[in-house]
């Protein structure tokens, strides 16, 4: 047929268009145009997201019997500091989580005094950026309150959250903004499954942010910040991933 | 008669050309989401692979976007895709209804399911009609996708976003838990690209038709209506029907 030489040739010609086009997004990505594109579409995730729900609508909550058998434990599943391990084997009876930056009045508080505060107890999802899920009960008070004990000043615009755990050389961190944080599921989580936090999930403090991906879920909580931006912290980008890898601030998709 | 209308309209080329680089891009950089966690759980929760019902390849660097295991990039350029994927389809479901491409093409009566209309249609190969209407099978194959594939990519994907969840809770549940809308996305992602590759053999087969997409084609059985009653072209150098 005559028609088979042209027709390899569009085929060769379509393919190497695609492999253009797959080659050309490495670029694309990196220049700044694409970086806007990049941060204006994963923005209008956000507003759509908040949007279509309200602020405050909550992710599904869960039964006890709903819950997966086990927890996995992902990135940091380990805290390779002296003070950490001797805490973690006798309970962290000296560990303290400080409340500072944009407030009125910084808090520092033990262990005891946390679960002295009023408790909320959920039973949610947790969905990793790679893709899997398990689902957990956690208890702990929420941040908005803590927020408010604080005295929050009006030119905070982002709760930043400090860990115990490095990883690759760098001291974890993440960031959300104050939506997320009066979020009524935002806890400081002390509980996992009725048990203190094991290690591998994050004791003795962790957040829990249920409206995003794992990777904004702080483990080994140190001190809770406000900040009026994220310039000048870390590399500026919110958050230890943000800042390794390129993933993206907002995670709720 | 009124003037030749383009066989596609303006809407249908634009929304194909632009939906064909959001699938393009979604697929690749969807496999290369796929590598972060290669395995497939029903229900709610998972993560143990002992769990999976499919533990999937790991896909090669040449089939993904970026071409190497990157999460981050994969997930930047996925985020960016969805958007002309999600509203084009909004998009030309609304003009095919107004448009009456829906009605022309897409919807099927019983006897479009039956054995001997799909058979008629495969046999027809070149599908089209006397009035450029679909046959069956290609209204079956194409009201599959617009009406099936298409919608159940878009509402996985929007399942599997914990910041969406919340506006549609329901929907999750109905899709069987967060996993099992991860699997399904996964599926009915691997059924487009079955169609796609269908459609692209069957499109290089008749350079004219790819033609037609960029330029509209025209409609030539409304400027001069056959009445052609012969049923269908006798095979080349097949013996004749007794």
């Amino acid at each position: 047929m005559p028609e088979i030489g042209p027709k390899i040739g569009r085929r060769s010609l379509l393919a190497g268009i695609a492999a253009l086009g797959a080659g050309a997004c490495t670029k694309i990505s990196e220049s700044d145009a694409g970086q806007n594109l990049i941060e204006t579409a994963e923005s209008w995730h956000r507003t759509a997201h908040r949007t279509l729900a309200s602020r405050q609508a909550l992710a599904p909550e869960y039964s006890a019997s709903e819950r997966s058998p086990t927890f996995k434990g992902n990135g940091s599943v380990s805290v390779d500091d002296g003070f950490y391990q001797q805490q973690l084997a006798s309970g962290f009876p000296d560990w303290k989580l400080e409340v500072r930056g944009l407030v009125e009045r910084p808090l520092t508080l033990t262990m005891a005094d946390i679960r002295a505060l009023p408790q909320r107890v959920q039973t949610t999802r947790h969905d990793c950026v790679e893709g899997w899920s398990a689902i957990g009960e956690w208890t702990g008070p929420q941040l908005g309150a803590l927020l408010d004990t604080a005295k929050i000043k009006k030119d905070a615009n982002f709760i930043l959250f400090r860990c115990a755990d490095t990883l690759y050389g760098r001291v974890y961190y993440e960031s959300i903004d104050m939506v997320d944080a009066y979020h009524p599921q935002t806890i400081i989580a002390h509980a996992l499954n009725g048990e203190p936090i094991p290690e591998k999930n994050g004791a003795p403090l962790r957040m829990r942010i249920e409206r995003q991906l794992g990777y904004k879920q702080a483990k080994y909580l140190t001190a809770i910040e406000a900040v009026a931006s994220l310039e000048g912290i870390g590399d500026g980008n919110g958050g230890f991933w943000e800042d390794v890898a390129g993933y993206q601030w907002y995670a709720g998709m | 008669m009124s003037s030749a209308k383009p066989k596609h309209t303006f809407s249908t080329r634009l929304w194909h050309w632009i939906n064909a680089w959001a699938i393009i891009v979604l697929f690749m950089s969807g496999l290369n989401i796929s590598n972060a966690h290669k395995y497939l759980y029903w229900g709610d929760y998972g993560f143990d692979p002992a769990d999976a019902w499919l533990a999937v390849i790991k896909f090669p660097g040449w089939a993904t976007i970026p071409q190497h295991y990157n999460l981050a990039v994969a997930r930047d350029w996925h985020v960016i895709a969805a958007w002309p994927f999600g509203v084009g389809l909004l998009f030309i479901w609304i003009a095919m209804l107004v448009n009456g491409h829906f009605v022309r093409d897409l919807v099927t009566g019983l006897r479009d399911w039956t054995p001997s209309a799909v058979i008629a249609s495969l046999k027809a190969h070149s599908g089209d009609q006397v009035d450029h209407s679909y046959n069956p099978v290609q209204r079956i194959l194409y009201g599959g996708v617009f009406g099936v594939l298409l919608p159940l990519m878009v509402l996985t994907g929007l399942s599997i976003s914990p910041g969406f969840e919340p506006a549609a809770p329901w929907l999750v549940d109905l899709l069987g838990g967060r996993q099992s809308a991860r699997s399904l996305h996964f599926i009915a992602a691997w059924a487009i690209f079955g169609f796609f590759v269908v459609h692209i053999i069957l499109a290089l087969a008749n350079w004219r038709l790819i033609a037609e997409m960029f330029t509209g084609g025209r409609r030539d059985s409304e400027v001069a209506p056959a009445p052609e009653p012969e049923p269908l072209p006798p095979v080349e150098g097949a013996p004749e029907h007794a």
